[in-house]
């Protein structure tokens, strides 16, 4: 913490201790309170991680059960965020550019699954697109059969929770776009759909994989509305926060951890790609 | 709320009118359709099926529920859970947004990624690493039991929890204001004499008050909907360690379908609460801006 501020640069003679008291109190309740919470938890959890032999590490989180869950929860919140990643720029774009009844409404509500909690998104999920549901009924005679409870249900559940971090993400930076761009490859002759396809996506297309890649990230980590809505059956729709909670309840501690140790470093790469989608998105503003 | 009022932000009412008239007027009324009906089977239709499935057989049933033990046992715990993060949560995103806002020092981008790594990191990982932390075979599980201090599969725990999982709202939300609003007037009062927490409350406070709030109301919109990580290290004990969201999933698989949408429509009451304010707050800050 040395280099907090630069007056603490400026007498380098004194010990790391007496620098270490000159710390505002502010830093240090910060710093406190992340160890305590954060840092102690994760260095706890790849000691415990550590403790297996790398081979029997190995061996649980490349097991049948758990590459399933891997497929499950990784294949189908790809799926999820994807599908939002095209809607979701669709409602942006609708609520960024035109005007309609309801529309603060409507805009208002996109943060829904923010504030509801998950496990009645899930409860009304299952209960929606069940066979007797008002949505799972619709669908049943199209052939679409069986949504709660299986896989396609746990897909419902991650569109639901991933959408608003796609709009949320597009339409600030839609907001921001330049009109005129737009204007002058009309005035050149071009289509609204050229417009669309090589004027406004490629600009927007960092900002959109930013959301996706948020959206994608809530949805592999997702619990509550996707517990509720599968009927966690090992092979079919067993997703991977399941399974750990299940090894926790067999006080398997060695087995959720590394099931845990996976997601988590998951997560952690997800939040570097984000990271760097961003950097990459601002580049376009400082043209 | 009112809709007649126009939007703030809005772009499209100032562009609007110069649009070339090669535009196709059926496109816009395709695409808000395609965005509604989307909205409309993801959430809305969920939504209202919450309340419906409620008060399906009238208010009596509804209300007998409201009244049973175990259900006002998981309203009070909810409460309380989310009485006491909040005020945690609020002195560390405060020291945390006025320590990243008003210094520059390498590193800077790290520190907002690591404040922001709870809402990425699974719920059930961060149940797992408290267990792993405080379970009878974790780092503290010893001492723990040696001085008979319970943390897993009670209240401490689930409180541990609750605080993990909203603990980044309030400094995300005051990050940027304070970053917009600047440093002048704090140096001005600090040059006319004035201390550090007469800064901050006469200052600093007014001034981000509205992202201040805007945090808060998200921190317990999370805190008392928590499911996941609460779940893992509360054991899920009927009346004594139930929260409201662990009671609508026990009493789902319970087959008490209507107690679960009962308990339901009391957490979907929370999250139409959230947005409103949500929406006011944003109206507030964003009127300021207009100023």
């Amino acid at each position: 913490m040395t280099t907090v501020s630069p007056s603490l640069e400026v007498e380098p003679k004194k010990p790391f201790w007496k620098k270490l008291a000159r710390v505002p109190w502010t830093w240090r309740i910060t710093i406190g309170y992340l160890t305590v919470m954060l840092f102690i938890p994760i260095i706890a959890m790849f000691l415990k991680a550590g403790t297996e032999p790398p081979s029997r590490f190995w061996a649980i989180a490349t097991s049948d059960i758990a590459l399933s869950t891997y497929n499950v929860t990784f294949v189908t919140a790809i799926f999820a965020a994807f599908l939002n990643g095209i809607f979701g720029t669709l409602i942006a774009w609708v609520l960024v550019r035109y005007d309609f009844p309801f529309k603060r409404v409507i805009d208002a509500t996109v943060d829904l699954p923010f504030a509801l909690p998950t496990s009645v998104a899930g409860l009304t999920l299952a209960t929606v697109y069940s066979n007797n549901g008002w949505i799972g009924s619709l669908l049943a005679p199209l052939g679409i059969q069986q949504i709660s409870f299986s896989r396609t249900g746990v897909a419902v559940a991650m569109i639901f929770i991933s959408l608003p971090f796609i709009v949320r993400t597009v339409q600030p930076v839609l907001q921001e776009m330049e009109h005129e761009i737009e204007e002058a490859a009309w005035c050149l002759g071009a289509s609204q759909w050229q417009t669309f396809w090589k004027v406004i996506l490629p600009p927007l297309f960092p900002t959109i994989l930013t959301g996706v890649a948020l959206g994608f990230s809530r949805a592999v980590g997702e619990y509550g509305s996707t517990v509720i809505i599968s009927s966690n059956t090992p092979f079919q729709d067993l997703i991977a926060p399941v399974l750990i909670f299940q090894r926790l309840e067999q006080y398997d501690y060695s087995g959720a951890t590394v099931i845990g140790i996976v997601l988590l470093s998951i997560s952690l790469v997800l939040l570097l790609a984000i990271n760097f989608l961003q950097a990459w998105a601002r580049r376009y503003d400082s043209r | 709320m009112t809709v007649d009022k126009p939007s703030f932000h809005s772009s499209a009412s100032d562009t609007d009118t110069v649009k070339p008239q090669e535009q196709k007027s059926w496109v816009p009324t395709l695409l808000i359709g395609i965005a509604i009906a989307y909205l409309a089977l993801v959430q809305y239709i969920p939504a209202i099926n919450v309340f419906f499935q409620a008060f399906s057989k009238g208010v009596g049933p509804f209300l007998s529920n409201l009244t049973r033990a175990d259900f006002l046992n998981a309203v009070w715990l909810t409460f309380l859970l989310a009485a006491i993060s909040l005020p945690l949560n609020t002195v560390f995103g405060l020291c945390a947004a006025w320590a990243i806002a008003r210094h520059k020092f390498p590193g800077r981008a790290i520190i907002l990624s690591i404040i922001d790594l709870p809402f990425s990191i699974s719920p059930v990982v961060a149940g797992l690493m408290i267990v792993l932390l405080y379970g009878r075979q974790g780092w503290f599980g010893p001492w723990l039991q040696a001085n008979d201090i319970r943390i897993i599969f009670a209240f401490p725990g689930m409180l541990l929890a609750t605080a993990f999982v909203s603990m980044p709202f309030v400094a995300r939300e005051v990050i940027p204001v304070l970053e917009e609003f600047g440093k002048d007037q704090e140096e001005a009062a600090r040059t006319l004499g004035a201390k550090d927490w007469q800064i901050f409350l006469r200052v600093t406070l007014p001034s981000i008050r509205w992202g201040l709030l805007y945090g808060l109301i998200l921190t317990n919109a999370r805190a008392m909907g928590e499911f996941g990580a609460v779940s893992v290290v509360s054991g899920n004990i009927a009346d004594q360690t139930q929260t409201l969201p662990l009671f609508v999933e026990d009493a789902y698989k319970q087959y008490e379908t209507e107690a679960a949408f009962s308990a339901a429509v009391l957490l979907a009451l929370l999250a139409v609460v959230t947005l409103v304010l949500k929406e006011i707050l944003e109206r507030k800050t964003r009127i300021k801006d207009v100023e």
